[in-house]
């Protein structure tokens, strides 16, 4: 029962045809090759999935992929401008915020879809944007303070 | 854990599309935001033979304020909830109940009549919207009806929704004169979580009070003789203290891995005077401000 469906995928168009019972997860990852998002509870509690769907951050394990036909995705491959490290990956670099690294790609794109509406958040917002991250590793204070000091740069 | 289950897809672009795919197949699902569904499809707790996709239905859509009366469509999201301007103005605990579902990556998908659908016993709308006494309205092959969210909640996972029907949206009524209100929710960690209890206040001039409960019975429920207690007083130590003894016999819960019955019966106390208080306080003009922690 598959569907062909035609979607933007970090700037690129792509025409692909998905089986009706796999995730959007799925697809990104066995389909196209894009390894970013991971999957680690594949229920939506873990946030390392996370992709965003014209500009708004889900859960790519609760989408069927079949659902993004005529939309627009971006993972944290399409967040890299020209392919390069952006800044606020590089304040993780800076700040040491990762140790197995799993969770980072969720978390940079759950910061990126805060930083686009609010580019000076609080420590407050920015904890209540990773709300949904669970990092394993870090204790979260490395990936806070990456975010405080990228949040808080001049531009 | 991928879904085993195979179905077919289908995305209605209108109502009477969609209602016809209703009736076509067996066991159809219908699939919004996707949050509660993507799970139940991938543990085989439902196995459809179809999945509708409504998200087509640009109807449904819209969250607008008439007449004294909020619409929340079927389609809107908690996301868009939180960041509504009638919402914002007119209903800032509808505001402040979103913002602890979830987590922004779950609320930027989930919408407010799925959660009244999947209609488990934690759900984070139902206290709410009993406490705006708010009205479900369907639309299926034999018209339009209303169903008010006190007869909505049937059971854990049942509603009064009937086959063939699709929940259209909710309306919540604004209550007359001025109202505050007060959502606390009892989790486990200040971060995503279901809630162990929850417990919504609200304070209407002249001293009237609504209190509703969510996740310590099966369905969430009005504390009508609580409300009743303390309608038309002046609130003292002496009628919290009375109020409290009324929550053992209002609530029903249980003993789960989230919370002992015990626990949450002692926190739903202590946080329905708090929720009062904070409700009470907002409606004056002071209070804790909105989305506060106040456990």
């Amino acid at each position: 029962m598959n569907q062909r469906i035609e979607f933007v995928l970090n700037s690129e168009k792509r025409s692909v045809e998905p089986r009706a019972n796999q995730t959007l997860l799925e697809m990104l990852r066995d389909t196209l090759g894009v390894k970013s998002p991971k999957c680690g509870c594949d229920r939506g509690d873990c946030g390392s999935c996370t992709v965003m769907i014209d500009g708004r951050a889900v859960r790519s394990c609760l989408v069927l992929a079949v659902e993004v036909d005529g939309h627009e995705v971006k993972t944290l491959e399409g967040l890299m401008p020209g392919g390069k490290f952006s800044a606020l990956q590089k304040s993780f670099l800076a700040h040491n915020s990762f140790q197995c690294g799993f969770c980072t790609p969720g978390v940079i794109v759950a910061v990126s879809e805060l930083l686009e509406k609010n580019p000076h958040p609080d420590r407050n917002e920015i904890k209540e944007a990773l709300s949904g991250n669970l990092c394993r590793c870090t204790g979260y204070t490395p990936i806070i303070e990456a975010v405080v000091a990228h949040a808080g740069r001049e531009e | 854990m991928p879904i085993i289950n195979e179905f077919a897809y289908v995305k209605p672009a209108t109502v009477a599309q969609a209602l016809k795919w209703l009736a076509r197949y067996k066991k159809p699902a219908i699939l919004a935001g996707g949050t509660d569904l993507l799970n139940s499809l991938k543990d085989g707790s439902i196995k459809p033979d179809a999945v509708i996709d409504i998200k087509g239905l640009d109807t449904l859509h819209k969250i607008s304020f008439a007449g004294k009366r909020l619409y929340v469509g079927a389609l809107v999201t908690f996301s868009e909830l939180i960041e509504a301007e009638a919402v914002r103005r007119l209903f800032p605990v509808l505001a402040e109940t979103a913002r602890t579902i979830g987590s922004p990556g779950i609320r930027n998908r989930a919408t407010m009549v799925g959660n009244i659908c999947s209609a488990v016993p934690c759900l984070d709308s139902g206290p709410l919207l009993l406490a705006y006494d708010a009205v479900v309205t369907t639309v299926g092959r034999g018209g339009k009806r209303e169903i008010p969210i006190v007869k909505w909640f049937r059971g854990p996972k049942k509603t009064s929704l009937k086959s063939g029907e699709i929940v259209s949206g909710v309306i919540i009524p604004l209550p007359e004169g001025k109202h505050a209100g007060c959502f606390i929710k009892l989790g486990r960690y200040a971060g995503e979580d279901l809630a162990q209890a929850s417990v919504l206040a609200m304070a209407l001039e002249g001293n009237r009070f609504r209190v509703a409960f969510g996740s310590v019975a099966p369905v969430p429920f009005r504390a009508k003789g609580i409300e009743k207690l303390l309608n038309g007083k002046q609130l003292d130590a002496r009628l919290f203290a009375e109020a409290k003894k009324l929550v053992a016999a209002a609530i029903a819960p249980i003993t789960d891995l989230r919370a002992t019955k015990e626990y949450r019966a002692h926190m739903c106390r202590v946080m329905l005077e708090r929720s009062l208080k904070a409700a009470l306080g907002r409606l004056a003009g002071g209070g804790p401000a909105y989305g506060e922690r106040l456990l």
